[in-house]
């Protein structure tokens, strides 16, 4: 394990300026977070808020304009060249001429890892996310969910400890969704990873999060950070009970609050 | 689905050919009627149609003079025989292949380093565009004018003719090929820390697979007219541009239209192959849904 004494993301005053055509657009401002080690957290906000580009700039996929932000106690790119952590994007990004096994295989192909071990990793990370029985198929002979799954195992298969999720389920329905929830908050109980996760729902963010950032736009900040202390055993019947409501209002609370300037 | 594919394509492929002996009788009928006031002969109508038919040296021939023509210059002459479409399709399809691979590499090449390259993107590129602006019936002659005064003649010459002409089609299609992936793919190989290299060979190679068919498709046609133009200056020597040449020298209009024909159902069995090439890559590769 290296050594971060149990801080997964860290980020101080962070600031990101894109110039655009349209003109400057602040994309975060003094963003100060802490993600520990484990923790499942939650970014929520309109669209143009910055929760997107606050997951890419963890990845080292943005480069912040100010402030600084430090991944297991590196910088970004020192993070990324460690494999510190897998990237969920919106689409899976399948290759459509590659199985489902030879696409979770694709981040071991480069990596360099050797033959056996590939097929060990391949195969646990699609038992982990369920999908043993479908290794030799094509993307195209799966459904959307089924898909997400596969992108997810491709995510986990090197072992990286934080998982950074941007709005991975948004594309599908409510059903399939409530589904990949349930077995995503399973996937994190049992392995112990630090998860960031992007969403535009509410539900969505209380029945996963152990905190949830809320976040509002232009420019994007974070507005309020609210503990979700519903314990690690989370039916779906949870979203039913008075806690999870009270947590879901603040939430609402604090993204409607934010939206009123 | 042989009714559905087979049915619309009988359907055209008839209405061409009676249009064809349509205009047939209206192009050959001012002879008939010349030659017959000549001879003071007054001709019915069904006689004069009858003529149009069968002339030795119509302005258009008929089908049926085009089709026997076809069969005489192929199946019943030896293959060896000057007078074999065999023979000089033979010529003409060594030149097209030789200068669509020649083509073909170069293309992929060119496309190879424009998109890893800004310098080659704004650099090359524009003259690509160029040389397809120069016709290639005025730049042949001197290619092949040039390269005899070294000492280069036959193949070579009409091959690069060939390549001039299908370098461009799989240059554009090979960039757009390589340049499919969306950002998402990039952004997520970035975040396995994979090499330029990695990249081109795991997301790009593979995503341009088609793209680099349908390019060929085209290269290999017009590889295919640059062979033929390539064998106009050389004065009619062999190959189907000689036999067009030859045929219009001595207003042999079968000889054209048979040699014609010849160049396109050689062409079309040309993009028939590739097509089937790529069917069976895609079916390999997951892709033929």
């Amino acid at each position: 394990m290296p050594e971060h004494s149990g801080i997964a993301i860290e980020a101080r005053e962070l600031g990101l300026r894109f110039d655009t055509k349209d003109g400057d657009i602040e994309a975060l401002r003094d963003v100060n977070l802490t993600v520990r080690s484990g923790e499942f957290v939650s970014l929520i906000g309109p669209s143009g808020c910055g929760k997107t580009t606050f997951l890419r700039v963890v990845a080292a996929l943005e480069e912040p304009t100010s402030g600084t932000m430090s991944v297991n106690g590196m910088t970004p790119d020192e993070a990324r060249r460690a494999r510190a952590y897998g990237y969920v994007f919106q689409a899976s990004g399948l290759y459509p001429w590659r199985t489902i096994s030879r696409n979770v295989r694709l981040p071991l192909e480069i990596m360099g890892f050797n033959r056996a071990e590939m097929a060990r990793r391949v195969q646990d990370a699609i038992d982990m996310v369920g999908l043993s029985g479908f290794e030799r198929r094509f993307p195209w002979q799966l459904s959307g969910g089924m898909q997400q799954r596969a992108s997810i195992a491709r995510a986990l298969c090197f072992d990286a400890d934080i998982l950074l999720m941007d709005e991975p389920f948004g594309a599908l329905d409510e059903i399939v969704r409530d589904r990949l929830n349930e077995h995503l908050l399973s996937l994190w109980r049992r392995t112990g990873k630090t998860v960031a996760f992007v969403t535009h729902s509410i539900p969505e963010a209380v029945y996963l999060s152990t905190r949830i950032v809320v976040m509002s736009s232009r420019p994007g900040r974070i507005t309020d950070v609210i503990e979700c202390p519903l314990g690690p055993d989370r039916p779906l019947e949870i979203r039913d009970t008075p806690e999870f409501l009270e947590v879901a209002q603040r939430v609402r609370a604090g993204l409607r609050s934010g939206h009123d300037d | 689905m042989l009714t559905r594919t087979l049915l619309p394509v009988a359907t055209v492929s008839a209405m061409v050919i009676a249009f064809w002996y349509v205009m047939v009788v209206v192009m050959n009928s001012a002879w008939t009627l010349d030659q017959a006031k000549r001879s003071g002969i007054e001709l019915q109508f069904g006689e004069i149609v009858a003529d149009t038919m069968q002339q030795d040296r119509p302005r258009l021939p008929s089908p049926h003079q085009v089709g026997l023509e076809l069969w005489d210059a192929t199946v019943a002459k030896k293959i060896t025989s000057r007078r074999s479409l065999v023979f000089h399709g033979w010529v003409t399809l060594s030149a097209t292949m030789l200068g669509f691979v020649i083509g073909s590499l170069l293309g992929v090449l060119l496309a190879v380093s424009i998109v890893h390259s800004r310098v080659m993107d704004m650099g090359v590129m524009p003259w690509a565009i160029a040389s397809q602006t120069i016709p290639i019936l005025a730049l042949a002659p001197m290619i092949i004018v040039i390269l005899n005064s070294v000492g280069i003649s036959g193949l070579i010459p009409k091959a690069i003719i060939s390549a001039y002409l299908s370098f461009f089609p799989v240059v554009v299609g090979m960039v757009s090929g390589f340049r499919s992936p969306e950002f998402m793919q990039i952004d997520l190989l970035r975040t396995y820390n994979a090499t330029k290299r990695q990249v081109f060979w795991k997301l790009r190679i593979p995503a341009s697979v088609p793209f680099l068919f349908t390019s060929l498709k085209i290269g290999i046609a017009a590889s295919l007219v640059g062979a033929i133009v390539g064998e106009l200056p050389t004065g009619a020597v062999a190959g189907l541009g000689a036999r067009l040449l030859a045929g219009s020298y001595y207003g042999q209009t079968t000889q054209i239209w048979a040699a014609l024909f010849a160049a396109a159902i050689l062409a079309a069995s040309l993009v028939g192959a590739i097509g089937m090439l790529q069917r069976l890559t895609l079916a390999r590769m997951g892709m033929d849904r």
